[in-house]
């Protein structure tokens, strides 16, 4: 018997054009809504007591959706879902907590929504207590807490008894390090007495290493349903492309760009970032040889002309850059209206991220003498690892073993 | 609607220790704590008594005690502090526990039970102080003070049954939020609680029997003042409006508990 199946679910949220039509609906009229958002459609799937399931999906595929349809706090439109047995969240942690309150009341309390009986809860108090270790601050209100205590013993609370399914979303950060490692090791201890574990996160380490089962969610339907490597892989790609495929060119308009200076003598107009294939890109693969153009617009005569371009990580730390004076590549007393196009090659051996192009036109090797333009965060682009081992780092570079056993 | 009251019943515990909690952390951090419940309606009775009292006190007729004034304003402000506490608390309640609804399952009837448990607790200490004032007062009770049990059970229907409708709407119609608070301060002044139903001209009396909250203020002052029997007759009309809007309400929460989670 499994103990989760989600059987054709679906699940619109749906706009009236008078909130009145809403009511008659629930009087019996039968009233069309204006708008009808589906952001799941046709969801199937059964899952047997003990798995570990990854759930993946961009930002709006609707695993928020899903998961509450299975906590039972929304209802599906359409289909059915069957629980045999408590679901259990880890969503927001500590939700609810009244800060005038001491720890112990609102342990109290918190586990009464979950729907224990005052005898339970005295039962399982002195495992909660000791499970959050904040010692005497468990008698004092939570509003003297610091917001790692509260999260412990919100934390402790959640997981005082032990469901059938257990839903983690994403941040399993919960206080330092050494709870974190506590909190992991209650939730494979679950995991070993027969809890489901719904894991709902983008870190492909930690689904890997909890989960033997990833379900992919694109558009609010299940696209893929296997193993956790193969679907991470095959979502890399799906980003790739998708992403890819709607990307546009970087406008420029006039100086009107995102953090821009200078005095405009020269403007670049346009950036876009090629992969190797030759196609417009927003996503990369590491190590992927990639092509920036830059199309500079000169608006008066000018002594001397100098692109500068660099690549920053998202803490806007510069990864790499250099200038057309350093190139050798100076261009001398371009005119008025003259147009240029300057193309840069590299190849993308940075680190799993997302990555900004700064650019500046300057008139000699740096922006002290004469700063045309200065553009941070021009263009944006993110590389993700499509072939290449596992590594850590902001950069890429091949990293060979040789093992010899003496 | 059997479901209904059976998780209710598992959730008991809930429902108390939130009652409870309520009313901790409201005084939690004030000198007087509890007596603030008490300080607020009294200065309410003593502002009216001492602005009004010598305006109206010639008119109440039938008792002749010196205070009779304070005493038919407090016997009409205990039902219509209930009625408006229930109301307004309603009114706002799924917006306020949106979040909680949004991220925890749990049967959602605990949060009308809970307001409905707050207010019934805040209306007996009332009531304990006011009788406590009124033997101060010099005013004698007798065994007619006991019709204020199912007196006081069909104010929370009635305002239970008008405030989870409006609190169901109000989720999706977010004016009416604005509106009842209006339209309860313009309600309170059209039923006879700061003045005697004498002052009214006769040809306008009768249309005061339209009002449920007249007959209910009325058996409050025929229980509370003049020791007396309430009128039963009008009671039923209203005991019977009340279960009709209680039925409507209930029946409403089960068909848009479904849709507030998504609009929340």
């Amino acid at each position: 018997m499994s103990l989760l199946n989600v059987k054709n679910v679906s699940k619109a949220f749906r706009t009236y054009s008078s909130e009145w039509k809403r009511f008659a609906n629930w009087f019996g009229l039968s009233a069309k809504p204006n708008e009808e958002n589906w952001v799941l459609r046709h969801i199937n799937f059964d899952i047997q007591p003990g798995e570990a399931i990854g759930i993946i999906g961009q930002n709006g595929a609707g695993k928020s959706t899903l998961l509450k349809i299975i906590t039972g706090t929304l209802q599906p439109s359409e289909g059915a879902i069957q629980v045999n047995g408590r679901v259990a969240a880890i969503l927001e942690l500590g939700m609810g907590f009244n800060p005038e309150l001491t720890g112990r009341q609102n342990v109290f309390h918190a586990a009464g929504l979950m729907g224990f009986s005052a005898e339970q809860i005295h039962q399982a108090m002195s495992d909660i207590e000791a499970f959050a270790e904040v010692g005497k601050y468990f008698d004092e209100p939570v509003r003297t807490y610091s917001s790692g205590m509260q999260m412990r013993v919100a934390f402790a609370v959640a997981t005082a008894y032990r469901p059938e399914i257990l839903i983690v979303d994403e941040a399993l950060s919960v206080g330092d390090a050494y709870f974190q490692h506590k909190s992991f090791n209650r939730i494979r201890e679950f995991q070993e007495q027969g809890t489901t574990l719904l894991i709902v996160s983008h870190d492909r380490s930690a689904i890997q290493s909890l989960c033997d089962r990833a379900i992919l969610l694109e558009k609010g339907k299940v696209i893929k349903d296997g193993n956790p490597e193969e679907i991470f892989d095959f979502y890399n790609a799906i980003i790739a492309e998708k992403e890819n495929s709607t990307v546009e060119v970087t406008k420029l308009e006039g100086g009107k760009t995102k953090t821009a200076s200078g005095t405009g003598e020269a403007k670049v107009e346009e950036i876009v970032v090629y992969n190797s294939k030759g196609e417009i890109a927003e996503t990369v693969g590491v190590g992927e040889q990639i092509e920036l153009q830059f199309v500079v617009r000169v608006y008066e005569d000018i002594k001397s002309l100098v692109l500068g371009c660099g690549i920053k990580d998202r803490l806007g730390q510069m990864m790499f850059g250099t200038n057309t004076f350093h190139t050798k590549q100076l261009l001398h007393h371009p005119k008025s209206d003259d147009l240029f196009i300057f193309t840069v090659s590299f190849a993308a051996n940075l680190g799993v991220g997302s990555y900004s192009v700064h650019v500046s036109l300057v008139e000699e090797q740096s922006h002290i003498e004469k700063n045309f333009q200065w553009l941070d965060r021009a263009a944006m682009f993110s590389v993700i690892n499509l072939d290449k081992y596992k590594f850590v780092g902001t950069a890429w570079n091949e990293m060979n073993f040789k093992i010899e056993k003496k | 609607m059997f479901n209904m009251f059976k998780s209710l019943w598992l959730y008991r515990y809930f429902v108390l220790s939130s009652i409870r909690n309520e009313l901790v952390s409201r005084f939690a951090r004030s000198k007087l704590g509890g007596l603030w419940m008490i300080i607020q309606p009294l200065s309410q009775v003593l502002i009216y008594a001492l602005i009004l009292s010598n305006i109206l006190a010639a008119k109440l007729p039938g008792i002749d005690n010196k205070y009779a004034y304070a005493i038919y304003l407090m016997a009409g402000l205990l039902a219509w502090n209930l009625f408006s506490e229930i109301i307004s608390r309603s009114l706002t309640l799924f917006i306020e526990q949106g979040n909680i609804m949004k991220k925890m399952s749990f049967p959602r009837i605990t949060l009308p039970t809970i307001v409905v448990g707050s207010c019934g607790l805040n209306n007996i200490l009332l009531f304990i102080s006011m009788m406590g004032i009124f033997l101060l007062l010099g005013h004698q009770f007798s065994f007619v003070t006991f019709w204020l049990i199912p007196l006081t059970f069909i104010v929370i229907m009635l305002a239970l049954g008008i405030g989870l409708i409006l609190g169901i709407m109000n989720v999706f119609i977010r004016d009416i939020g604005q509106a009842i608070p209006i339209i309860l301060q313009i309600w309170f002044w059209f039923t006879p609680i700061v003045y005697p139903e004498s002052i009214i001209p006769e040809s306008y009396r009768h249309l005061l029997a339209l009002n449920p909250m007249y007959h209910i203020t009325n058996a409050y002052h025929q229980v509370l003042v003049y020791n007396q029997m309430p009128d039963i007759n009008g009671l039923i009309s209203v005991f019977f409006i009340a279960c009709v809007l209680v039925l409507v309400s209930l029946f409403l929460f089960r068909r848009a508990s479904a849709e507030m989670v998504d609009v929340l």
